[in-house]
C-alpha cells in the first residue's frame, strides 16, 4: 500500500470519527442527566441529614414528605391524622432546646445532647422530634420513623414545589409541567394560523418580489436572540397585558404566550412552506383545469397534500416553545403554582431550572430535582424530535 | 357567495396575516432601535460598566462573547465539517449513516437549558474546569455542533454528481476529489451557515448561564479557566435582577442593540457573502 493510500485511511477514519461525535454528545447528555436526575429518587426529601423520631409506643412508623410539610405548618397537628393514636402533635426541633434543658445539661461541646434527645422522647410519648443522625443516642431507646424517599409519581403528581423547605423539600412538579405545556400551547394556538397563513401566502400567493422581502424578514425573526426577545417582551408586552387586562401584574402566562408565540414562527413558516412547495405542479395543475380557482387548489389539494409537513411544523414548533428558556423566564411572572387561568403568573421547566440552578448547591436534593427536571424537558422534545422524524420518513415513502 | 369571492377574501387574511409578521419584527427592531441609539458610542462599546452596572460601557460582555463565539467555532467548526463530508461524501445510505443523521437532529433538537445541565454537570463539576471560558466554549460548540453538520450536508448536496464523476474520471482519489473539487466548490454556503451560526452562538444564555457567565466582572480574562461576562447574560440580569433595573434600563436598552446590530451584521454579510462567493465559482 502507498502512503498516499495509507494517508487517506487515516483521513477517512478522522473523518469518521468527527461524524460520531454527534451521537457521543447525545449520548453523554443521556448518561449525565439522568445519573443526576435519577439519583433524586434514592434520596430523602429531608436535608442536612435529619431523622425524625417518636416515642416507641408511637403506632407511626412511616411518614411521606407532604406529611411532614403539614405537620409542619400546623396542617396536621394531630396523630390521628397519620394514623396514630388520638393525641396531639408535640413538635420538635433543635431550635427548641433551649425550652427544654439549659447550656449546661447540653454540655459545651453538645456531648451530653443525643442522651437528652433521647430521653425527652422517651418521657413524652406524643412527641416528634427531628434532629441531625449525628445526635443520635449510643443507647437509642426511641424509634426513628421511616420517611418515604423521594419517588417517581410524587415528583410528577404533586403540586407543591418547594425545593428548599425545611425541613423535608418538597418536590412536585406538576405545576411547572402544566405550566409548561399551558405556555406552549397557546403559543401555537397563536403562531400556527399566522404562521400558516404565511407560508401559504409565500409559497403559493406572492410574487418573487414579495418573498423576496418576507424571507430575509423570517430569517432575521429566528436570528434575533431569545433574551432580547424576553427583552421585548418584558418592556412592551408585559406592561401592555397590564393595561389592558387591568391586573395587579403583567407577567403572565399569556405574555409567555405571546412571546412564545413571536418566536415559534420562523420555525413553523420556514418547515410549512418548503412542505407546500412540495406539493406536485402536476397536482395543481390538474385541479386547476378542472376550474377550480386557485384558492380552492390550495384549500382542496395543496393542504392536504402538504398536511404531514404542516403538522410537523406545528409540532417543531411546540418543541421549539417548550424547550424555550430565557424569554419566558422573563416575562411568565415565574410562581410555582398550579395554572388556573393565562392571566396568572406561572413557571416553565426551562425557567424553573434557569432561576433555581445557581442557588442549588451541587449534589444536593435540589440540585438532583433540577436534573430530573431536565430529564423530563429532554425525553418531551426527544418525543416531539421523533415524533416529526417518522413523520418525515414517511412522506418520503410515499412519494 | 362566489368562489371568486371567497378566493379574495382568503388570500386577503393571508396578505393581512404575512404583513402583520413583517410588522412584528418593524415593531421589535424598531423598539431597540430607538431606545437604544442614543446609547450607542465609542465609550459605551470600550468602556468598563460602573456604578453598579448602571453606567459606564459594556466592554468585557463584548469581549466575553467574542471569545466564548471564537472558542465554540474552534470546536465546532472543524468537527461539524468533517462530520458532514463524512456522511454525504463517504457514507452510502446505510444504517450508519441513519443513525448518525438520527443522533444530528436529535442533538440539534435537545433545548438549550438541557445543554447548560450538560454543560455543568460534565465540564464544570466532572472534569473540573469550573465555571470557565473553556467549559462555556465546550458546551456552545456542541450546541452549534448539528447546525454545521446540517449547513455542511447541503453545501453538499447541492454539487451536482457529475463533478464528482469527473474527477473521478480523472483518476483523482476520493480525498483529492473531497479536497480539489468539492470542498472549494461547497465552501461559500459552509462558510455562510457558520456565520449565521455564529449568530446563533453569540446570542445564546441558557447554556451559558452555569458554565462562564459572569454577573459582573470589571476586568478581562488572562486565561481559558477565568469567567466572562457576555452579552445576552449581561442584558439578562441587567434587565430583571438586581436592584437598580430601573436606572439601568439605558444600559439593558444599549446592550440589547449591540447584541441585536451583531446579529443583524452577521445576517447581512452572509448573504452578501452567498452572493460573492458564489458569483466567483460560477465563473471558475
Amino acid at each position: 500500500m502507498s502512503i498516499k493510500r495509507i494517508i487517506e485511511k487515516i483521513i477517512e477514519g478522522a473523518l469518521m470519527i468527527s461524524s460520531g461525535i454527534s451521537s457521543l454528545a447525545v449520548l453523554l447528555i443521556v448518561i449525565f442527566l439522568f445519573r443526576e436526575g435519577f439519583s433524586l429518587f434514592s434520596t430523602s426529601p429531608l436535608e442536612n441529614k435529619n431523622i425524625i423520631v417518636v416515642n416507641k409506643t408511637n403506632p407511626v412508623s412511616k411518614l411521606n414528605a407532604g406529611q411532614i410539610k403539614a405537620i409542619f405548618d400546623q396542617e396536621i397537628t394531630n396523630w390521628k391524622d397519620l394514623g396514630g393514636n388520638n393525641d396531639s402533635i408535640i413538635l420538635f426541633t433543635i431550635n427548641d432546646i433551649s425550652n427544654y434543658f439549659s447550656d449546661e445539661e447540653v454540655g459545651a461541646e453538645f456531648e451530653f445532647l443525643p442522651d437528652k434527645l433521647n430521653a425527652l422522647v422517651d418521657s413524652n410519648p406524643t412527641m416528634l422530634a427531628v434532629y441531625q443522625d449525628k445526635y443520635l443516642a449510643k443507647k437509642f431507646s426511641g424509634k426513628i420513623v421511616n420517611v418515604a424517599k423521594n419517588n417517581i409519581p410524587d415528583f410528577i403528581m404533586g403540586k407543591q414545589w418547594f425545593p428548599t423547605a425545611e425541613p423535608a423539600v418538597q418536590l412536585g412538579v406538576a405545576p411547572l409541567i402544566l405550566g409548561t405545556l399551558l405556555v406552549s400551547f397557546f403559543a401555537i394556538l397563536f403562531a400556527l394560523p399566522v404562521g400558516l397563513a404565511t407560508a401559504i401566502y409565500m409559497a403559493e400567493v406572492a410574487d418573487e418580489r414579495l418573498r423576496k422581502i418576507l424571507k430575509p424578514v423570517i430569517e432575521l425573526l429566528a436570528g434575533i436572540p431569545s433574551v432580547v426577545y424576553g427583552f421585548f417582551g418584558l418592556i412592551v408586552i408585559v406592561p401592555m397585558i397590564h393595561d389592558v387586562f387591568n391586573l395587579p401584574v403583567g407577567e403572565t402566562a399569556l405574555a409567555g404566550s405571546i412571546v412564545l408565540g413571536i418566536m415559534a414562527l420562523p420555525t413553523i413558516i420556514t418547515v410549512s412552506e418548503d412542505a407546500i412547495r412540495n406539493t406536485p405542479r402536476s397536482m395543481k395543475e390538474a385541479s386547476l383545469a378542472l376550474g377550480a380557482n386557485k384558492w380552492q387548489t390550495i384549500y382542496r389539494v395543496v393542504i392536504p397534500y402538504s398536511m404531514s409537513g404542516i403538522s410537523a411544523a406545528a409540532i417543531l414548533g411546540i418543541g421549539r416553545a417548550i424547550g424555550e428558556t430565557m424569554a419566558v423566564l422573563m416575562v411568565t411572572g415565574n410562581a410555582a403554582v398550579m395554572p388556573k387561568s393565562l392571566l396568572q403568573p406561572v413557571r416553565t421547566i426551562p425557567a424553573t431550572i434557569a432561576a433555581e440552578l445557581g442557588e442549588a448547591p451541587a449534589g444536593g436534593v435540589h440540585y438532583q430535582a433540577l436534573f430530573a427536571l431536565g430529564c423530563i424537558l429532554f425525553l418531551i422534545t426527544m418525543a416531539i424530535n421523533i415524533w416529526v422524524q417518522a413523520i418525515s420518513t414517511r412522506r418520503k415513502m410515499n412519494k | 357567495m362566489s368562489k371568486n369571492l371567497k378566493e379574495k377574501i382568503a388570500f386577503w387574511i393571508f396578505r393581512i396575516l404575512s404583513l402583520g409578521v413583517l410588522l412584528i419584527l418593524f415593531w421589535i427592531l424598531e423598539f431597540i432601535f430607538v431606545r437604544g441609539w442614543h446609547m450607542l458610542s465609542w465609550d459605551f462599546l470600550t468602556k468598563m460598566p460602573e456604578d453598579g452596572m448602571t453606567k459606564g460601557g459594556i466592554y468585557p460582555a463584548i469581549i466575553g462573547t467574542l471569545y466564548l463565539v471564537a472558542g465554540s467555532m474552534i470546536v465546532a467548526f472543524p468537527l461539524g465539517v468533517m462530520a458532514g463530508i463524512y456522511i454525504h461524501e463517504y457514507t452510502l445510505d446505510s444504517f450508519f449513516k441513519r443513525f448518525i443523521k438520527l443522533m444530528t437532529n436529535n442533538l440539534a433538537g435537545i433545548p438549550s437549558i438541557v445543554f447548560g445541565l450538560f454543560g455543568m454537570a460534565l465540564f464544570v463539576n466532572t472534569m473540573k474546569f469550573g465555571d470557565s471560558i473553556i467549559a462555556g466554549s465546550l458546551t456552545l460548540g456542541l450546541l452549534a455542533l448539528p447546525v454545521v453538520i446540517r449547513v455542511t450536508e447541503e453545501a453538499l448536496i447541492a454539487i451536482d454528481d457529475s463533478f464528482r464523476h469527473g474527477s473521478y474520471a480523472l483518476g483523482a482519489t476520493k480525498l483529492q476529489t473531497v479536497r480539489k473539487v468539492i470542498l472549494p466548490m461547497a465552501m461559500p454556503n459552509i462558510i455562510t451557515g457558520l456565520i449565521l451560526s455564529i449568530g446563533r452562538v453569540s446570542g445564546e444564555t441558557a447554556p451559558i448561564l452555569f458554565t462562564v457567565a459572569a454577573y459582573f466582572l470589571p476586568k478581562l480574562p488572562t486565561s481559558l479557566f477565568d469567567q466572562v461576562m457576555a452579552l445576552p447574560y449581561h442584558l439578562y440580569v441587567i434587565s430583571t435582577s438586581g436592584t437598580k433595573v430601573a436606572e439601568s434600563r439605558d444600559m439593558a436598552y444599549g446592550t440589547a442593540l449591540v447584541l441585536v446590530l451583531f446579529v443583524l451584521i452577521l445576517n447581512l454579510l452572509a448573504n452578501a457573502l452567498r452572493k460573492y462567493l458564489g458569483n466567483k465559482v460560477k465563473m471558475n
